[in-house]
Formats: C-alpha cells, structure tokens, sequence
C-alpha cells in the first residue's frame, strides 16, 4: 500500500517454471481481475446502454483463474508481452463464447456481434489487469513481500474502483435523471444513458420549468448576491482582525487567538431557536440583510484564523519600513501586506463562497418569501409531492454547477483553504 | 520620558487593535455567544413559536351608515379584537384621523375628539376579548368626503401593552422535565452517539484509505483528488435529495441494479424502513436501516475531509524511512503499521476530535434525508422538532442545551485524555 514498490529482483535470464504455488496465486488473482472487468462492463452496459445483462459469476470466474494460469505459465519470470496477453484474453474469450452459446452475459443478446464484442472487452481488459497485478513479480519465489504486495495491488484496484463509483454515480445519477422524465424512470429505473435523438428542448425540460416556472433564475441572483456580500464582509472584518492580531501587541492576544477556532465548535442548531426569536422580534427575519449578519458571524471565526496562520508567515520588515516612512497602520495593511496576501484572500474567499453558497440552515429557517429565496431554500420548494422529481435533479444541478466550476477553476486555493481552515462540515 | 513615551505607544497600539478587533467581536458575540446565553434562557421560560408575535389589539373600520350630504348623519364601527387568545393587553387606545366637517352626536365617554383627531381609551382586554365601538358623527357643510367608497380607516390605529413573554421574569423547568421524560429523548441520544460515532469513524476510515490511494505519484493523480473532494464541495441539499432518489424503492436506480444483479431479493426502503433482518451465518440479525444508511451518507459526504488531511500529513513523512524498512526487508503491511501509523496517530485523533464535535452538531444531513424518521432522530432534528414543528420553542431550547451540554462533557474529557500531540 506504499507509494514504494518493492525493487525488482535481479534474476537470472532464462524462464523458470512459476510452480505450482505461482500458478494458483496467478489463478486467484486472474478471477478476481475478471470478476472487475466483467463487473465493470457488465454495469456500464446496463446503466449506460440500457441493456438486458446478467452477471455469470462462476464462468466469470472461471474465464479469469484460466487465463491468470496461462500467463502465469508463458510468463515465467518477466513480464508477458501485450500481444501474448492479448492471444490468451482472445483464446479463453473464444471459449467461453463457445461454451455459452455466443451469449457470454447471459440475458437477451440482442446481436450477435454484442456477445462477441462483450467477451472480447471484458477478457483483455481481465488480461490486462492481471498482467499489471503480476508486474515485476518472481512467481517462482513467492515469500511474505510478494503475497503482501500482491495483496495490495488488489486492494488498491478494488479501492480505486470503489471511490471512483461512488464519488462519481451519484453526481453522474444526479444529471442524468435530470434530463428523465418520471414514467422514463419508473419503466426502466436501471437506465441512465441519455436518449440524445429527442429534441433539445425536450430533454430540457426540467431545466426551463425550473428556471423559469420556479423562479430559479432570481434565486441565483439572490444566491450570488448573498454569498458576494458575505466574501467582502468576512474578508474586510477578518483582514483587520488577523492583523490586529499577528502584528499588534495587546492583552489577551495570546488568549484570544487560541479561542478563535472554540467558535466553531457551536451546534449552528443551538443558535437557530434564539435567533430565530430575536430576529423574529427585531423584524429581521425573513430579510437577507438578516442572513447576512448571521452568515458572516459563522464564517469570520474561521476566516480569521486562516489569514493569522498566513501573516505570520509574512516577513514584518516591510511593513515596519511602511510605518518609517510614514505610512498609517491602515495604508500598511493596504499597500503592503495585502498584496502580499492575495493567494491566502483568494483561498479565504472562496472557501466562505463555497459555505456561503451551501449553506442550508438559516436560509431554511429564515426565508419565507420566494422573492429572496437562496438556492438551497429554493430547492426545499421544489421537493414536493406535485413537483416531479426529474425538476427537483434539475434544481440541484444548477445549484451544484456554479460551485464545481469554481472548484475546478480555483482547485489549488480552495485545496489550500480547506486544508488551512479545516472547513466546518 | 523614554519609558512614558514606550507605554503610551503601546497604549495606542492596544487601542488600535481593539478598534480593529471589535467589528469581529461584535459580530461574535451578537450571532454566537448571545445565542448560546439566549438559549439557556429560554429554555427556562414558556414559550411557544405564537409568542413570539406578541399579543396585541387589532382594529377593523367599516362605514355602518355613510353619510353623502349636508344634515346626515355618519355611523362608524370599530371592530377590535385582541389577537392573543391567552393574554391580556392593557392600556388599549384606538387612534383615528377623520375627515374634516364632522361633529360627534353622543360620544362614547371613553373617546376624545379634538377635530380631526380622534382617541379612545379603553382599557384592559382579556385574552381574545372583542369589542365594537359605534360612533355617530353629524355631517356639517364643511363635510367634504361624498363618496362612500373612499378609504376609510387609512389612519386608523390601536395600541396597547402586553408582557413579552420573552423578557419577563417567569421562570419554568417544565421544559426540561417534558424533554428530559419524554419518551423520545433517551433513544434520540443513542441514535445521535451511534450516528456521530460511526459516522465518524467511516469517514476516516475511507479518507485514510482514500490518502493511501492517493500517495504515490501517477497520471490523472490531480484530477482524482479534485473528483475525490466532490461529495465534501457540492451543496447538502443537492446531495441529499440525489440521495434520497438514488435510493428510493420504486425508481431508484440502486434498488433497480441490486434486484436485477440479485444483490437485493426485493426493493428496499433504504431511507424509510426502521430495520432490516439479516440473515449472518445462520443468525438473523435486525441492522437498523435508515440509521445505517444515513450514516453511510455522512461517512461519504466527509470521507473528503479527512482525506486532504491525511493526503498533507502523507507527503510530510519522510521518504528515507521506507527505504531503510525495505533494505531491514520489512514487508508493505509491517511498513503500514509500524511507519505509516504511529506518523499519523496526531492528525488521526484531531480529525476524530474534529468529525466527533461536527457529526454531533449536524442537522442539515439527518434532516434532508430522512426529517429524523425510521429511527433516525437525532437531538438536533429534535431540537427542530420541538421549537418548529410542534412550535414549541421553550423545549427545543431545552433540548439545545442539554445537546450543548453533552457537547461540552465530551470536550472536557477528550482534552483531559487525548494523547499526546492531539488538538
């Protein structure tokens, strides 16, 4: 599981038979490539392509302990080439066609060349996998190192595998039932390919009701704005107080620095029901000037830590050459400090952006009239029994884009940010 | 003189940092710490989410007999009530502009009437007390308001006192005896302690595994570790109702793959069913679905976290200690654990510490999920429960404090028992 591989052995050229050990462990590892890559495809033919597929688990397994054999025999102790692979993954495939009748998946092949091209995929991309397992690796010597690290090899594909299917299907599920309507849902629930022949505005639907019917368009408005007017709160009100508080001698510095982060620590649920009465009372319920004391409020805590930890690490002799040459404390901040600060701005913006953004709780409790709904408390209008739902997967694609866009845009500060701050989840 | 001029700049640097810091403190205290005050005091007080728009007087004016010339005469009614059912309001007084040219014929004794202002005190209202004033005015030629359609009453006012129950000095531990007996409270901590602590420990988990994965240099390394952070960026709400359909029994596509592929003998009400048998070895055990499920929603939503954490600690271990333990021959396993780990035992606990606070305090998931149905009440979706949903806000903030409360006992005994190099 180490970044490092073990080094290969130096062995003597010529082949040495992998025995018996060898085989089987190439066996093994053969079957569980197989059951991946048949896994695998059998999945995407079903999801993406709408297929009627099975998943033969024994022959599966039995297709790929047969070709882990093979190569393990041919293999001796270099690495088979890819063409060899691809003689082997073609012979068992063959077989196994053969043997199931040209429907290898089993299920309705709806032609021919489907099964054919079905076994073909899935057993080179078997053989392949097993050749990269087996990399590097003296059969022939199988000691604790090697079982390890071929045991790790294994674990590693399956995790790849595993992270990538569920970070990747829900938000894959989300768009792709977003442009489905309800009765394509109910009829066929496994598929999630996207029929591309309909015409644009059919498969938009969702998108135009939602935007238009729901009012999302000033939601994102309201959204954007929120979240804008919190960036410039949170960053004029934490610029200040992390200077004061990295360069600045005053009592109960050191006391007060370490409690910064305690804040955060407060249940957002606590402070829900008193708020909820004040504001209530003070008529600021039901207002964004109302949500934009309280998103500030939960974000400058940590803001404010994130620029202290980065001033700090700023050189204070500038600033000191700013005062002699008779700057004011404010123009210091402005003309030297800050320019020097605008990746740790950046990362700090964005990541109060990003919970600005997200942030559900209050504008849940708070907003009541449509006309200042954010998106997220928009979203909670639409999930309702006579909204369907394939306008519900629109609504959160659309909150969801802006903010993966600035992600992707901006990965390295906002990596930065979360990494520095500790993000409050 | 030297040491003078020294206190006075630093007194002045004091100052500046106390201007520069009270906006954030301000800010703090009024949206923070007030609250958190606030809320031990009204969790002592009877309050319900009606309370909060305090009692008071309201007034309807309609034109009983309207008046167009000259001699007739105009018949005005006030129809007041108090909008409280409950509590009574004192001190109430109606105001009123009226038209110029009117004389009043018989004025009730409570009213005063200095042309073109009207008054009328009238005393304390019981709780949903109603009231009619009739006043009769005698239109004179300086009556100018002919048609009988013109807005009346656009003047018209009512006051009066009522106790804010919010700052009056009744005090009550109702609320804590009704939440505390209640029969919901003790098994909504142990779903809060099961959550937050399986959350927890699930998100570490598949982040640790998820840095590990990450730890080696290899194309496409970059865009894997943006796309591993997904679930962590995207908004709650748009995740959770993914969820919530993703799942669903009749078109959710993981119900449909599960039976199709034969994982599942039927479609399963992952986020509405309380539990489910499971037959283990021959034991049949009852897994608690909602909850279980519900707690996979929080190990995948902050698996990312717990991952860049460990992902920046992975790169701070020095490469040379691997390449000693392999030239000692240890094996990738024994490299894990007597390298890797005991390296990460810091950031492993302060992440525990952190994940624990925040699963403990979360709302939002539990809520969009499942509104704390199928045994999946936590005491946040409680609290909500309480102060919202059975507007009761006295015993949500009962419930908020004992949560708070809770919380505060498990900092106390993590920093008293952390080991060391932790938080």
């Amino acid at each position: 599981m180490n970044a490092t591989e073990p080094r290969a052995r130096v062995t003597r050229p010529g082949r040495r038979r992998a025995g018996l050990a060898g085989t089987s462990v190439a066996a093994g590892l053969g079957a569980l490539a197989s059951a991946l890559a048949v896994g695998g495809w059998t999945l995407s033919a079903t999801v993406f392509g709408g297929l009627d597929t099975s998943y033969p688990v024994a022959p599966t397994l039995a297709a790929g302990a047969a070709i882990g054999a093979l190569l393990a025999h041919w293999r001796g102790e270099r690495d088979s080439p890819v063409l060899a692979v691809l003689a082997v993954a073609l012979g068992v495939a063959g077989a196994w066609l053969g043997w199931s009748g040209g429907r290898p998946l089993g299920g309705i092949a709806v032609r021919p060349w489907w099964g054919v091209a079905s076994a073909l995929v899935s057993m080179a991309l078997a053989a392949h996998l097993t050749r990269y397992g087996l990399r590097g690796m003296a059969l022939s010597r199988l000691g604790r190192v090697e079982l390890e690290t071929l045991l790790l090899r294994i674990v590693r594909a399956a995790g790849f595998t595993f992270f990538s299917v569920i970070v990747v299907f829900p938000f894959y599920f989300m768009v792709a039932s977003s442009l489905k309507s309800r009765a394509e849902m109910l009829q066929r629930p496994t598929f999630l390919g996207v029929d591309l022949r309909q015409r644009l505005a059919d498969l938009l639907v969702g998108y135009r009701e939602v935007l238009t019917t729901f009012h999302f368009g000033r939601f994102i408005l309201n959204s954007t704005l929120v979240a804008v007017v919190t960036v410039a709160i949170t960053l004029v009100l934490a610029i200040l107080g992390a200077y004061a508080v990295t360069r600045l001698r005053f009592r109960g510095r050191e006391l007060l620095s370490r409690s910064i982060l305690l804040i955060y620590m407060f249940p957002a649920i606590v402070l829900v029901v008193p708020l909820y009465s004040v504001f209530t009372q003070l008529g600021l319920r039901d207002t964004l000037p109302g949500l934009l004391i309280v998103y500030p409020a939960t974000t400058l805590p940590v803001a404010l830590y994130m620029l202290r930890s980065y001033f700090r690490t700023l050189p204070s002799d500038l600033e000191e050459a700013g005062l002699i040459d008779g700057c004011s404390r404010l123009g210091v901040i402005w003309r030297v400090t800050l320019p020097l600060s605008l990746p740790a701005l950046a990362s700090v913006g964005l990541y109060v952006f990003m919970i600005a953004w997200n942030e559900f709780l209050f504008a849940f409790m708070f907003l009541d009239s449509p006309a200042i709904f954010t998106l997220s408390r928009g979203m909670v209008s639409l999930n309702s029994q006579e909204v369907p739902r394939q306008f519900l997967m629109a609504g959160a694609v659309i909150v969801t884009v802006p903010i993966m866009i600035l992600f992707f845009w901006f990965e390295r500060y906002l990596v930065a940010g979360l990494t520095a701050g500790g993000v409050k989840g | 003189m030297k040491r003078a001029r020294k206190t006075t700049l630093a007194a002045r640097e004091a100052r500046l940092a106390f201007w520069m810091l009270a906006p954030t403190f301000l800010i703090v205290f009024a949206i923070v710490l007030f609250p958190v005050a606030a809320n031990l005091w009204i969790s002592v007080k009877p309050v319900t989410l009606a309370d909060l728009r305090p009692p008071r007087p309201v007034v309807r004016l309609r034109v009983l007999q309207p008046a167009t010339i000259e001699g007739e005469q105009l018949v005005l009614r006030y129809q007041m009530r108090n909008s409280s059912q409950s509590v009574q309001v004192t001190q109430v007084a109606l105001f009123d502009v009226l038209p110029a040219g009117l004389i009043p014929v018989d004025l009730d004794p409570r009213c005063a009437f200095v042309a073109p202002r009207l008054r009328c005190d009238l005393g304390t209202w019981q709780g949903g007390e109603r009231q009619n004033l009739d006043l009769r005015f005698l239109a004179t030629a300086g009556f100018v308001r002919a048609d009988a359609r013109e807005p009346w009453g656009e003047h018209t006012a009512i006051r009066g006192r009522a106790p804010n129950v919010l700052t009056n000095l009744r005090f009550t531990l109702a609320n804590f005896r009704t939440v505390l007996a209640g029969a919901e409270f003790l098994p909504a901590l142990w779903v809060t302690l099961a959550y937050t602590l399986f959350g927890t420990i699930g998100s570490i988990l598949l982040g640790l595994f998820a840095a590990q994965l990450l730890n080696a240099p290899f194309a496409g390394k970059g865009l894997l570790r943006g796309l591993f952070l997904f679930p962590y960026v995207a908004p709650v709400i748009a995740v959770a109702f993914t969820w919530a359909f993703l799942l669903d029994p009749l078109s959710g596509t993981v119900n449909a793959l599960g039976v199709r592929f034969g994982l599942l003998g039927q479609a399963v009400a992952f986020l509405s069913q309380r539990s489910l048998e499971v037959h283990l070895l021959g034991l049949r055990v009852a897994v608690p679905l909602a909850l279980s499920t519900v707690i996979a929603f929080e190990a995948w939503r902050y698996f990312p976290f717990a991952f860049l954490f460990i992902l920046a600690r992975f790169q701070a271990i020095p490469r040379d200690m691997y390449e000693a333990a392999q030239v000692d021959g240890a094996s990738p396993l024994q490299q894990f654990w007597f390298i890797t780990l005991p390296q990460l035992v810091g950031i492993l606990s302060t992440l525990f510490l952190l994940r624990f606070i925040w699963t403990f305090n979360k709302f939002d998931d539990v809520f969009l999920l499942t509104g704390g149905a199928a045994g999946t009440k936590t005491l946040t979706v409680q609290v909500y429960d309480q102060a919202f949903a059975l507007a009761d806000l006295g015993a949500g903030a009962a419930v908020a404090v004992t949560l708070f409360v809770i919380l505060a006992a498990f900092m106390v005994v993590y920093f008293r028992y952390a080991p060391e190099g932790a938080a």
